[in-house]
């Protein structure tokens, strides 16, 4: 299964985006947006990936298990930080128990 | 004429029926492997994810230390080098020798820029006594941009900081090997429009390794802005 | 039966233990047949090591005080004990020995996908071990095989570094294992070899071959992590300098639990074909056992908070763990069941493979049932870091996993060697083993229970009687496992010629010589029936 050969000039279209996209990323960041910032930074980020996957590495014209494999490895990167980051965000959710400073048992906060 | 001779169009391998099924096998093989460098590199980035959110202010001054401007220039070389590389890829699959080469050697320059530019900030980082374990002594205007956050948390950014722009760079230099190794294959008329898989292989991780890199500088030097 | 009459192959046809000679000819091989055999004498010689330490530690937990070590040196006994066995033997074992010889034989290709990539998973698995055996003997790890934090990478003066080393090169030979199954089933299955034609080995084998790929990475860049902290003494996984110990653990079981699937799903597969042979009968639920086997390598990766119960990870985290790692328990069971409906009505013989895969399904359900125990977060409270999570585990890699691989070996050694081995002395040995590992472990069951902990050097004075029955268990294991490694090395000089088929097996792998030549077929077959076409289908169910 061969892909379409892409004209050069796709090529160079796609590469000036992502010029355009740093540059964007750059200047984002001169800009007090808040906890905004983190997210913009995040959505351009994922945006030149998209460009790079999708046009250099020819996904576009990749067949079905190609883009299901990618998707498995995107889906278990997110489990891994999906499912480690409930444990930090949920830790103060019980209460924790006290140290034993004395000879009487710990009372809850 | 035996199974093999008949068998035999350049580059295909024994175990393969034709150059299409070993195509196929090649392709999959290396999107399998670049998925288990997504997961490589996925748990060092959910590592720096926690403490990212454990010690925001901590990886903001870190951050702070970094020089923007040469990371952007830098991220824009790497994406140059990824045109580069498409572009050879390209001129194999349309029997183009010359433009496949020179346009590896493209890829090489600019990635070897990249590294140096790269070895050029860790250098600085030493200047500046930031590196953890070997050198970490923040000082003067460097420990004013540190001290808000914590000293010590920022330590944990700068080991992210080393941990995962030196795996990138590992990265980088065995890519580097690679090209090189095409560069030899391609003057010896190994490839063809049929054969050219070698070319695409190298091509998807060079592209993987930018994609990386895509990540890592807003992630390390884009942190908290620079208002 | 056979006698020991001495049948020389001097006019053996051309297959592939005979094709090329020389030391050379083996180092240098690409043939994926002979590269499971170096897999095989090299796992057998990690068994042996990893089975000395733990000779070693029964004899020392004779006495309630220590028969035989220093504390130190225990614990340096249960750390090797357990990174040997787990990433030298189990995990590679099925899949690296019986995975590539007989993967391309059952999708009816020549080789593997990428048979040079295969040839360097073997020499980067040696290099692993040579890591790791050089730890062994320049002083030993005593941080237990799970390395935790900051004990491992800033207190331990022990060998981690090399030992981490070991752990990560071997962990790419795992990955590049994988990548060849996963491209060889989806790419060089012969014309008619369907996914639901397939047997249920290479189910399982495929189903391994994703955890291994998308698992194996995260150990690998833990352990990074693990040796930068130990090497430049700075703090990632380390209080004292802001670090979180417990990142380490989910880090480290985001792969270490499911590696433990790797280490029993290639032995279900195994016993899948073993039960369908030995009953002249297709598996029960052909589909759903595939498809379980896929679930339970998908699942196996939601659940590994269950080891981190009860060192501070938050309670809702482990709300979540523990109801997940129930759910995971599912599709195993659902195997258990389809194996014993396949038994139902089935025409049933008792050679020694068939021993090991009954076994398996005995110890496996066992071990697996109390799993559940400590799935459960109060009742984990009071068992983990006792010795019942030891029995339980050791029921399910022991039990399980060791008799699967054995059954396999049994199963498939006519084709690999080209020899039958004496069956009297197969089913002894099966017996032995059977009693021998029952003797060793359930008496921890009750250990664990009434309180001891694990890794511990000594222990109250009563629980001595239990000790001394587990450690006499392993006395007879070990003579088990001993019968079956003189018999079958006799067999490959000394025994019964064996034809291309001597158990009437389907699939195949079964079709081509006893051993098979290096091109493996003549010609690549064409499949046009379904797997397990054993005679009438009554009662088979689908």
């Amino acid at each position: 299964m061969s892909h379409p050969i892409v004209p050069q000039k796709t090529y160079i279209l796609v590469f000036l985006c992502l010029i355009g996209l740093t540059i964007l990323t750059t200047g984002v960041a001169f800009i007090d947006l808040g906890a905004f910032n983190t997210v913009a930074a995040l959505v351009i980020a994922f945006a030149k990936m998209s460009l790079v996957i999708l046009f250099f590495m020819g996904v576009r014209s990749s067949s079905g298990l190609v883009r299901i494999i990618l998707i498995a490895g995107f889906f278990w990167f997110a489990l891994l930080v999906a499912f480690t980051m409930t444990d930090y965000h949920t830790r103060t959710w019980t209460p924790v128990p006290q140290a034993w400073s004395s000879g009487a048992p710990p009372t809850h906060p | 004429m035996t199974d093999a001779e008949s068998h035999a169009e350049k580059g295909m391998a024994h175990q393969f029926e034709d150059l299409d099924q070993q195509h196929d096998a090649d392709m999959l093989g290396i999107w399998v492997f670049l998925i288990t460098e997504i997961m490589f590199f996925g748990g060092v980035f959910a590592a720096y994810a926690i403490y990212r959110w454990m010690y925001f202010s901590a990886f903001d001054g870190g951050s702070h230390i970094l020089d923007i401007r040469l990371g952007a220039a830098n991220t824009i070389v790497l994406l140059g080098s990824s045109l580069t590389m498409v572009l050879s890829v390209r001129a194999a699959q349309t029997g183009n020798r010359r433009s496949t080469v020179l346009f590896l050697i493209a890829t090489m320059i600019l990635g070897g820029i990249f590294l140096g530019v790269k070895g050029y900030e860790y250098h600085q980082k030493f200047v500046e006594h930031v590196v953890p374990g070997l050198d970490w002594a923040p000082e003067g205007k460097t420990l004013a941009l540190l001290a808000p956050g914590g000293v010590q948390h920022a330590q944990i950014y700068f080991i992210f900081y080393f941990a995962m722009t030196g795996l990138h760079a590992i990265h980088m230099i065995i890519g580097m090997g690679l090209l090189l190794w095409l560069v030899l294959r391609a003057r010896k008329d190994a490839f063809t429009p049929h054969y050219f898989a070698p070319v695409e292989v190298v091509g998807l991780y060079w592209h993987f390794v930018d994609i990386v890199w895509i990540f890592l500088f807003p992630l390390l030097y884009l942190i908290g802005g620079r208002y | 039966m056979s006698t020991a009459t001495l049948e020389p192959r001097v006019h053996a046809p051309r297959n592939y233990l005979n094709a090329d000679y020389g030391w050379k000819s083996w180092l240098f091989t690409l043939d994926h047949k002979r590269i499971a055999l170096l897999y095989l004498i090299s796992v057998t010689f990690f068994f042996l090591v990893g089975g000395s330490f733990a000779v070693l530690m029964r004899i020392h937990l004779t006495e309630p005080q220590g028969a035989l070590v220093q504390p130190e040196t225990y614990n340096k006994l249960f750390t090797l004990h357990g990174v040997i066995m787990i990433f030298f033997f189990l995990i590679p074992s099925i899949p690296a020995v019986l995975g590539n010889f007989l993967v391309p034989l059952m999708v009816g290709a020549r080789d593997l996908a990428f048979p040079k990539l295969n040839l360097l998973s073997w020499y980067i698995y040696i290099v692993g071990g040579m890591f790791t055996l050089y730890s062994a003997i320049a002083g030993g790890v005593d941080t237990g095989w799970t390395f935790y934090t900051p004990y491992s990478s800033t207190y331990s003066n022990t060998q981690v570094t090399a030992v981490a080393i070991g752990v990560f090169v071997t962990g790419f030979s795992s990955i590049l294992t994988g990548l060849n199954f996963i491209v060889t089933i989806h790419k060089m299955r012969c014309p008619g070899l369907t996914w639901f034609r397939m047997p249920l080995f290479l189910w399982s084998m495929y189903a391994t071959s994703l955890i291994m790929v998308l698992g194996t990475p995260v150990l690998a860049i833990t352990i990074f992590l693990l040796a930068l902290e130990h090497l430049f003494h700075v703090g990632i996984f380390s209080p004292a300098l802001g670090g979180d110990p417990l990142l380490f653990q989910h880090l480290f079981w985001f792969y270490s639990h499911p590696a433990v699937y790797i280490m029993i799903l290639p032995a279900m597969g195994v016993v899948s074909e073993i039960i369908a042979c030995f009953s002249r009968k297709r598996i029960f639920g052909y589909s759903i056992v595939a498809f379980s086997s896929v679930a339970i390598a998908v699942l196996g990766f939601l659940v590994w908070g269950h080891h981190m119960f009860v060192t501070g990870q938050s309670v809702f985290a482990g709300l979540i763990f523990s109801l997940l790692s129930f759910l995971v328990a599912i599709p195993s069971a659902i195997k258990v069941f389809n194996w014993t409906a396949t038994l139902y009505k089935g025409s049933i013989s008792y050679e020694a493979p068939m021993l090991y895969a009954m076994g398996f399904i005995g110890l496996f359900t066992m071990g697996g049932l109390t799993g559940l125990f400590l799935a459960s977060l109060a009742t984990d409270v009071h068992l983990n870091g006792t010795y019942f999570v030891v029995a339980h585990f050791h029921y399910i890699m022991v039990g399980g996993a060791v008799m699967g691989y054995l059954g396999g070996i049994h199963f498939w050694w006519p084709k690999i060697s080209g020899r039958k081995y004496p069956d009297m002395w197969a089913g002894i040995a099966a017996v032995i083993i059977f009693i021998g590992f029952n003797l060793t472990f359930f008496p921890q069951f009750i250990l664990g229970y009434l309180g001891m902990p694990r890794r511990y050097a000594f222990y109250p004075a009563e629980f001595q009687v239990l000790n001394v029955m587990s450690s006499a268990g392993a006395t007879v294991l070990g003579v088990g496992y001993l019968i079956p490694l003189i018999y079958l090395i006799w067999s490959m000089r000394y025994g019964p010629i064996a034809e291309p088929n001597p158990w009437g097996a389907t699939g195949l792998e079964w079709t081509t010589a006893s051993p098979p030549p290096t091109e493996n077929f003549a010609e690549i077959p064409v499949v046009t029936e379904e797997a397990y076409a054993y005679g009438p289908k009554e009662g088979s169910g689908d």
